[in-house]
């Protein structure tokens, strides 16, 4: 296989790659939120439980979880894996990072002054016009450069679909490795990495900097 | 007219063991300039976060031009009116604070407009109308489009100021609204509030500024331990007090 025909069929799982990672954000970023005002509820059973929840998904590997949701309902329900794999992907991948997403938005949302919260307050703005006109905004610049760390390490991990052998560009990549025995692959895919994520950092360095205006 | 009352009121914290207000009792009437002083620890800023819904009283009353935010019960219980209900009286009064509290992600004309449009409902051209005249008169104007973090902290809290009176509120309360302040600064912030008091604007004012006090207040309320231990015309409380806590507190203050 020349190296040519070898780019161009990782790039195909590349269209993939990008699927997992475009669509993991869509689904992790808003359910993180969710996540987090339901780790600050003021119910202690829904704040433990969430906590809970939030403790499994951190503390095991994200390899096992995309193994579970692809496989699990298998074995718990005898349902047939879903053939389109790139569903129970997705869906593993979001519930991952929304539990990463969840408790960086958290340290987020509590390190804001409650002088923040107290105006507002005396002004006469209600709890939800305070949080999304006053307190969300101020929180998402102070959670950037961990959101961008996530970013980053999400490019990554995408490869980790390759245990539910769903053909994204990594997959495809040790596929070709195997028959071809060659190491090449690896290095195509390790190039493919390295500049996506250089446009992810570009990207958010833009988003970084377009935050600051003030303070 | 009587604009803003409290009686009986008490509040503690840490489940009771700290009493802080010990039936207090103040009423401020329209146009009335009021200064609280009091050592530290005293009760004031309690005093002021109860009377503004920061903070909920343990009991008594709190009403505003006659609407009760809340209600003595006949166990000596506050009892807070409904959400509607507090959100008429909210729009009664105005706070500044120590440290402004500006929103930094405004700029400083939003700061004045944002409150104005979500709370009041005004159109977004009266809301800026209202904001440039107001920064007209704190000497702001050419700051509209700065942010908080590009003035000094007088002009914050200037800013601050017309803020609250964006809200057109009855009655304006300040919890030592110079104290965050180099002292060179403290001057501007003092001129607004002398300004304000000549056109009548309803003040309560705890201050550590006692020749302020004397100067612009019609009356000072003297407070310790969470009580009100002396109150009365400012010259005849700062320069001949009656009680002896009250001559201790002041000689500290000697040389002003
Ligand atoms: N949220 C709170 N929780 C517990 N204790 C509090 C709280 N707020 C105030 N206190 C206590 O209540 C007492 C009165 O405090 P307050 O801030 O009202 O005093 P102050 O007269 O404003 O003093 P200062 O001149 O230092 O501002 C203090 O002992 C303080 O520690
Ligand atoms: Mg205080």
């Amino acid at each position: 296989m020349t190296l040519m025909t070898m780019i161009m069929k990782m790039s195909e799982g590349f269209t993939r790659t990008c699927a997992i990672f475009f669509l993991t954000l869509i689904f992790s970023l808003p359910l993180g939120m969710i996540v987090a005002l339901l780790r600050m509820s003021k119910n202690n059973i829904v704040s433990n439980v969430t906590r809970f929840i939030i403790s499994v998904l951190r503390g095991t590997p994200l390899m096992l979880q995309l193994l579970a949701v692809t496989y699990g309902p298998l074995y718990l329900f005898g349902w047939s894996v879903s053939r389109n794999k790139l569903i129970p992907v997705v869906i593993a991948f979001a519930i991952n990072y929304a539990a990463y997403f969840a408790e960086i938005y958290r340290g987020g949302i509590e390190s804001m002054p409650v002088g923040q919260y107290e105006a507002a307050e005396v002004l006469g703005y209600t709890k939800s016009q305070t949080f999304i006109h006053i307190i969300l905004p101020q929180v998402v610049k102070r959670i950037m450069p961990s959101i961008t760390n996530e970013v980053v390490t999400l490019v990554k991990d995408t490869s980790l679909a390759f245990t539910v052998s769903y053909m994204e560009m990594f997959t495809i990549g040790k596929q070709i490795a195997n028959s071809e025995t060659s190491f090449t692959p690896f290095l195509v895919a390790g190039i493919f990495y390295f500049v996506f994520n250089a446009i992810v950092d570009f990207v958010m360095g833009k988003i970084e900097k377009r935050m600051d205006y003030y303070k | 007219m009587k604009l803003f009352e409290m009686n009986h009121v008490q509040k503690s914290f840490h489940n009771n063991t700290l009493h802080v207000l010990k039936d207090i009792n103040i009423s401020v009437n329209e146009g009335e300039v009021v200064a609280i002083i009091g050592p530290s620890g005293s009760g004031k800023s309690t005093l002021l976060r109860c009377a503004t819904l920061l903070e909920t009283m343990d009991g008594g009353d709190l009403i505003y031009m006659d609407q009760y935010a809340a209600r003595n019960d006949e166990n000596g219980n506050s009892v807070y009116g409904d959400k509607a209900q507090l959100k008429k009286v909210r729009s009664c009064f105005g706070l500044v604070f120590q440290n402004f509290n500006l929103f930094p992600h405004y700029s400083v004309l939003k700061n004045l407009t944002d409150a104005q449009t979500l709370v009041l409902g005004r159109s977004k051209e009266d809301a800026t109308k209202r904001a440039m005249e107001l920064l007209e008169k704190m000497g702001l104007a050419s700051k509209a489009g700065a942010y908080p973090c590009e003035l000094s902290g007088g002009q914050q809290q200037r800013v601050a100021i017309a803020r609250a009176l964006a809200m057109d509120p009855q009655i304006l309360f300040f919890d030592e609204p110079t104290s965050a302040l180099d002292p060179e600064l403290t001057g501007e912030i003092l001129k607004v509030i002398r300004q304000l008091a000549e056109e009548n604007m309803t003040m309560v004012i705890v201050t550590h500024e006692m020749s302020f006090a004397r100067d612009v207040a019609d009356r000072v309320i003297f407070m310790d331990g969470g009580v009100i231990v002396e109150q009365g015309d400012p010259k005849e409380v700062i320069n001949n007090p009656k009680e002896e806590r009250t001559r201790q507190f002041l000689s500290r203050f000697s040389n002003n």
